[in-house]
């Protein structure tokens, strides 16, 4: 498979002498399912802001498809859902307007939406299984389906790219479980790259082939099922 | 009324900008920008100022250097030479003070700033209606081109700028947006009330829209209605124009609020 995303000895910190991530190996194939987890502060969202090429390390290299990750030519087919995402502005947007929003990079950014993006806009919607819901403002939905429309919206650029960063946080437990179910539709049907970062794994554990442990470096690499029976207790990583 | 020349002249300028600053103020009070405007506007009365010293027409100079105080305030605040508020009151501070100087240095703080201060609608002349009304059209068209790209980035600015979206140039854009609104709303209301029909309208019909275009729409509709109801009302009443435009927009806001709580009840 080739590969999506390349770390080589990747050291950062927001400042001189106080090292967020440090000496972090990362491979991952077109393809994969891969959980990014570890306690709160251990340098995920970091990790995930230099995959997208929002930081630049301090040491090592970050690759996209081959690419410097900072200077990434295909923009366009990541999707990212960022930590906590909240809508900015007042005003009431509604499902489509928001879903419409990640059309953005692929359809253009000049003039009125052309057909194709509205018919593909209409799909990611469905997908996520709001149709019924894709003229309701996203602010009078619950948590899991305002995290479903945001899904939806990256969706909406045909990414071949997905970081969600902690997609579940004030989402109760049977959505989290759907918000899973609903991923790995999505990548069994679309064939996309998912990285799904969260303090812990357990909604996506079965589904994922892969399971990564961060805390400042990587410290488990591997199948889910591979992982020590202490370490699915999320309280053993923030020890 | 509508007999009176100055006031079929008002009343056209009265519209452009009654519809243009609702329009633009949309995407600033959308980013929580809301107090830009009133930036803006004291650094273009540091234009205002230059205009008088220079001898140039008041008007163009306060365009200059209302252009150039949005893009320092975006700059500033994007670049993380300081917090968004701070950015503000550097430019908010700087363009009065700046004003102040030149002003006295002319000799003429007495003259003609009232009107700049303000506004002066009833003395629009036809030439100025007709720049008015071409910029009007052109900062309307460019809202509705780049109108997706501007909701997109109010919706997550993050998500855009990881997939592409040119964060920085839509930013500008707004800056320099609002910079013309300012400049040609300044005849209307004047500097000191600028920026309350870039908001009012605007956060009037947040309190009773359904999504985020219908937003823009009513705002749009709000502007128009409180320009020509409060030159109207001014006329009769015999009042000052610009306070009482904003007076009808700040009427309107608590009317759409009220509609908006008892329609959630």
């Amino acid at each position: 498979m080739p590969v999506a995303v390349d770390l080589t000895g990747v050291a950062f910190g927001y400042r001189p002498g106080q090292r967020v991530l440090e000496d972090v190996d990362l491979q991952l194939s077109e393809g994969e399912f891969v959980a990014v987890a570890g306690p709160n502060g251990g340098g995920k969202t970091t990790l995930v802001r230099i995959v997208l090429g929002l930081e630049r390390p301090s040491e090592g290299k970050a690759l996209l498809y081959g690419e410097p990750a900072h200077r990434f030519s295909r923009r366009r087919t990541l999707g990212y859902l960022a930590q906590r995402s909240i809508l900015g502005g007042d005003a009431p947007a509604t499902v489509r307007e928001v879903v419409s929003a990640g059309r953005l990079a692929a359809g253009g950014l000049i003039g009125p939406m052309r057909r194709r993006d509205r018919e593909l806009v209409a799909e990611a919607i469905e997908r996520v299984g709001l149709a019924e819901h894709a003229d309701a403002p996203v602010r009078t939905l619950s948590g899991g389906m305002q995290q479903r429309a945001f899904i939806a919206k990256a969706l909406a650029g045909e990414p071949s790219l997905l970081v969600l960063d902690e997609p579940t946080t004030g989402v109760d437990a049977e959505s989290q479980e759907s918000l899973a179910v609903l991923l790995d539709r999505l990548h069994s049907d679309l064939g996309v790259t998912i990285v799904y970062v969260s303090h812990e794994f357990g909604a996506v554990e079965h589904f994922v082939q892969r399971l990564v442990l961060v805390r400042r470096t990587i410290v488990f690499d591997g199948s889910p099922s591979e992982l020590p029976g202490v370490w699915h207790d999320p309280s053993h990583v923030h020890a | 009324m509508l007999e009176s020349e100055f006031m079929r002249l008002a009343l056209g300028a009265g519209a452009v900008v009654g519809v243009l600053a609702p329009a633009v103020g949309f995407f600033l009070v959308q980013r929580r920008q809301s107090l830009t405007g009133d930036g803006i506007g004291h650094v273009a009365f540091a234009g205002v100022a230059a205009g008088i010293l220079l001898d140039v027409a008041p008007v163009l100079t306060a365009l200059v250097f209302a252009v150039v105080g949005g893009i320092a305030i975006e700059l500033l605040r994007s670049r993380g030479g300081a917090a968004g508020d701070q950015a503000l009151a550097l430019v908010f501070y700087t363009g009065i003070a700046l004003g102040v100087v030149l002003v006295s240095s002319a000799g003429a703080l007495n003259v003609d700033l009232f009107q700049y201060l303000f506004g002066s609608i009833l003395t629009v002349t036809r030439a100025d209606l007709v720049i008015i009304a071409a910029l009007g059209a052109v900062g309307l068209a460019t809202v509705g081109l780049l109108y997706r790209p501007l909701a997109g980035v109010v919706l997550d600015e993050e998500g855009a700028r990881v997939a592409g979206v040119p964060i920085g140039a839509l930013n500008v854009a707004v800056a320099t947006l609002a910079a013309v609104t300012v400049a040609l709303s300044m005849r209307v209301v004047g500097i000191l009330l600028v920026a309350a029909l870039m908001v009012l309208p605007v956060s009037a019909a947040g309190r009773i829209a359904w999504s985020m275009r219908s937003t823009l729409v009513l705002s749009m509709v709000i502007g128009l209605g409180s320009a020509l109801a409060g030159l109207t009302v001014s006329y009769y009443a015999d009042l000052p124009p610009g306070g009482t435009i904003v007076l009808v927009a700040a009427a309107a806001f608590g009317a759409c609020a009220l509609a908006g709580a008892l329609r959630g009840r």
